[in-house]
């Protein structure tokens, strides 16, 4: 059964080395759902977090692969921790045609953030968790969503 | 010092005696640093391919890391082909390539290639060095990555404007900083235990043994523990020779060629240890099917391995050598029991067979059968790809480690030429024999000038059934013999439906080996007959140079024992031999 995995792997700041990552995954004809890389608190290692839809053995095999790169200094298949928190960064610009208050309304309610507001559309940022993303976009979809743009799913373990 | 004089202070810093190489426009300065270099032994190729083989080939019948220096472009995209055959069969070799300089690179430059990405997947690791200030330490890592851990080829793709910039204070580097790199050689006490036990419950043990025996040095652990428990093994063609193919504990190579009690007992087995073997399909057949009735346990270096192809019940991570020699201490020592007798009397009732009498046409069998009798069994035994391969590695009787050197993971036509060079100039007191097709030989047959020149005494055996024979035999097998584009005899003129060989055949076989061997300088010999086959092996292996020994084998035969493809392991064709008796 295939299932949504959040890995975080710690690499080294070295040209190349978000292809030799990408590039193991697509050899194996495998699909990345979203994939994030930033700075961490030490200047040679960065962050990469990378979300993927597969089965556990293929996920362990993807896990082992990544650890044999040698810019890969840690592999962390994050999901596989009862305790994590998830986060995600959404900017999102949505028409203000069909009912402006109403609209309004909702991104108050789910506590996003109004960047831009014009005639014709609101600019809109949020954080949050996977299902208040789902269910913020579910809601503001009626309105017109113009364009939406992610950062991918990233995550703490919290022990 | 500049980047070039650097590179060639890191070879020698790494112990490096011979260098494969060709030159081109970016790597002139390097060679213009070898000019009046006396320490290393710079072979001139005459392919870029071929000196990665060769450096392939010195690699895997030493254990050293094997070097090749090629041109940007071209020679870079021909160097590509080496490096993938190191990189399946985990062969320490380090590939340093010239790259167009930095301001040029992405810009389509003259003999531009981007090295690092396409040497990516098919490399252990690769480097694109932008900087003189991290050349030193990549040399130094890049050796280290090579042959460390699982080995594999590394390469190094340098611009010729670093080559050429000087570095003050250069010093090589003494410690190696890879924080993501460290290999695990010891294997958990727990699993080793866990391991022990189950050895030691098991009713029907088998090992099942391959190329991580050879590179981690583990010979000698591997018999002690077979020894101590009367635990029946069989090898992978990448592990020949790693005990004496007449040990009597020694059921022969398994898989798609193989023996019919290595794979049987695969089959049966209750417990299987594998050591430094990678559950490849032309060992397993259908996985689905196969050693369904084991428990499997996986020693190997590599983690990702474990639990690659098959499920695993007890895996343990760490070098072959090591856990074995941990192992051999808690295993208690047992007699062979009712299984090993079965086994071994499997393999004495099922002997190779084919036929072959005075004066008829060759038998490729017979062939290397009559090298391995002339040569004491003591060559060590370089192949191509093809049947020759298959039948080099079922009938010489294999003796001792790094002599039977083959592409067995990427199946490299013209490999065996240059990387018997390489095998020969690492140990000028061997016989080294290059036993090629009629096709795989034309595929690296420059090298022969190589060869002449440099006196590199490769005798090859050229086992010509004027067929691309592997593919034939398949299509005889599975595609209704439909000889497609597998004759080298065929001409416009031939029946676009011919089935095989008939008295329409054309005469004429090119090139002419001999011929070929002659107009480059080396001794040609051939032989078509049992007779001629002996008096030619003894003039070409006494011969003290490079020698093209020309054997005309049977058009049409092929290579037994043979499971097709997709077939558990057990449903063997054992060939017309055996169906006669």
């Amino acid at each position: 059964m295939k299932t949504k995995h959040t890995i975080r792997l710690k690499v080294l700041n070295t040209v190349g080395v978000m292809a030799r990552i990408t590039g193991l995954i697509s050899q194996r004809g495998y699909n990345i759902d979203s994939i994030m890389s930033t700075p961490t608190e030490i200047p040679e290692i960065y962050s990469v977090h990378l979300v993927l839809t597969e089965t556990e053995d293929q996920i362990e095999q993807i896990s082992k692969q990544l650890n044999k790169l040698v810019d890969v200094v840690k592999v962390t298949d994050i999901s596989h921790n009862k305790n994590y928190i998830v986060r995600e960064f959404i900017m999102v610009k949505i028409s203000t045609s069909k009912n402006r208050p109403d609209l309004l309304q909702v991104i108050d309610l789910f506590r996003a953030k109004v960047l831009d507001l014009s005639t014709n559309y609101v600019v809109v940022s949020m954080t949050g968790g996977p299902r208040k993303i789902k269910r913020f976009l579910e809601v503001v979809q009626p309105f017109g969503i113009q364009e939406l743009d992610r950062s991918g799913e990233f995550a703490v373990l919290d022990v | 010092m500049n980047g070039s004089q650097i590179v060639i202070d890191a070879l020698k810093q790494e112990g490096v005696d011979i260098l494969f190489g060709y030159p081109g426009g970016v790597v002139i300065p390097i060679f213009d640093a070898l000019f009046k270099e006396k320490e290393l032994n710079v072979i001139l190729n005459r392919h870029e391919q071929a000196s990665v083989h060769a450096a392939d080939g010195y690699a895997r019948s030493t254990g050293k890391v094997g070097v090749a220096l090629v041109t940007s472009g071209p020679g870079s995209t021909n160097a590509i082909t080496g490096i993938a055959t190191a990189k399946l069969d985990s062969v320490p070799i380090v590939v340093i390539s010239g790259q167009v300089k930095n301001g040029f690179i992405g810009t389509d430059g003259f003999q531009e290639v981007d090295m690092s990405g396409m040497t990516r997947t098919i490399s252990k690791h690769n480097y694109l060095v932008n900087d003189i200030n991290d050349l030193p330490k990549t040399m130094k890592e890049a050796f280290h990555i090579a042959r460390t851990g699982r080995p594999g080829p590394v390469s190094i793709d340098i611009p010729v404007d670093v080559l050429l910039a000087v570095l003050k204070n250069y010093k090589y580097p003494e410690e190696i900083k890879l924080p993501g790199y460290k290999p695990t050689v010891e294997g958990n006490p727990k699993q080793i235990k866990k391991l022990a036990e189950t050895i030691q419950k098991a009713e029907k043990p088998l090992f099942y043994t391959g190329g991580g025996i050879v590179a981690s040095g583990a010979e000698k652990e591997l018999l002690a523990v077979v020894e101590k428990t009367n635990i029946p093994f069989v090898t992978t063609l990448m592990g020949l020779g790693s005990s004496d193919a007449d040990h009597p504990l020694f059921l022969g190579m398994p898989g798609m060629h193989g023996r019919y009690a290595a794979n049987h007992a695969m089959m049966q087995c209750d417990l299987m240890i594998a050591v430094g073997v990678r559950f490849d399909d032309r060992v397993t057949g259908d996985l689905s099917r196969f050693a369904t009735k084991a428990t499997i346990a996986h020693i190997d270096i590599d983690p990702a391995e474990i639990g690659k192809n098959i499920q695993t019940e007890i895996p343990v991570v760490g070098d072959a050598k090591h856990v074995l020699k941990e192992l051999n201490k808690i295993l208690k020592a047992c007699p062979a029991n009712g299984w090993c007798k079965t086994v071994t009397a499997w393999r004495d009732e099922s002997p190779l067979t084919y036929s072959q009498k005075p004066g008829e046409a060759l038998a490729p069998q017979y062939v290397i059968e009559k090298l391995s009798e002339l040569s004491k069994d003591n060559a060590i035994i370089v192949t191509d790809v093809g049947q020759h391969q298959m039948f080099s590695a079922l009938y010489y009787k294999h003796k001792g480690p790094r002599c039977f050197i083959s592409s067995g993971g990427l199946g490299t036509m013209g490999f065996g030429l240059p990387a018997a060079m390489g095998a020969a100039l690492a140990n000028p007191k061997r016989q080294v024999v290059a036993i090629c097709g009629d096709g795989g030989f034309q595929m690296n047959i420059q090298e022969l000038a190589t060869c002449a020149i440099n006196n590199i005494p490769v005798k090859a055996l050229v086992i010509n059934n004027q067929y691309l024979g592997m593919v034939r035999q398949w299509q005889e097998l599975f595609w209704n013999k439909q000889y497609s584009k597998v004759c080298l005899k065929q001409t416009p003129n031939c029946p676009p439906e011919c089935k095989g060989p008939n008295p329409q055949c054309p005469e004429v076989y090119r090139p002419d080996f001999v011929k070929v061997a002659e107009a480059n300088g080396v001794k040609g010999l051939r032989a078509s007959t049992p007779e001629e086959l002996v008096a030619m092996l003894k003039e070409g292996l006494a011969y003290p140079g490079p020698v093209v020994m020309e054997c005309i084998v049977r058009k049409e035969e092929n290579v037994y024992p043979m499971v097709p493809g997709g077939k558990p392991i057990d449903e063997i064709l054992l060939g017309p031999e055996k169906e006669k008796a």
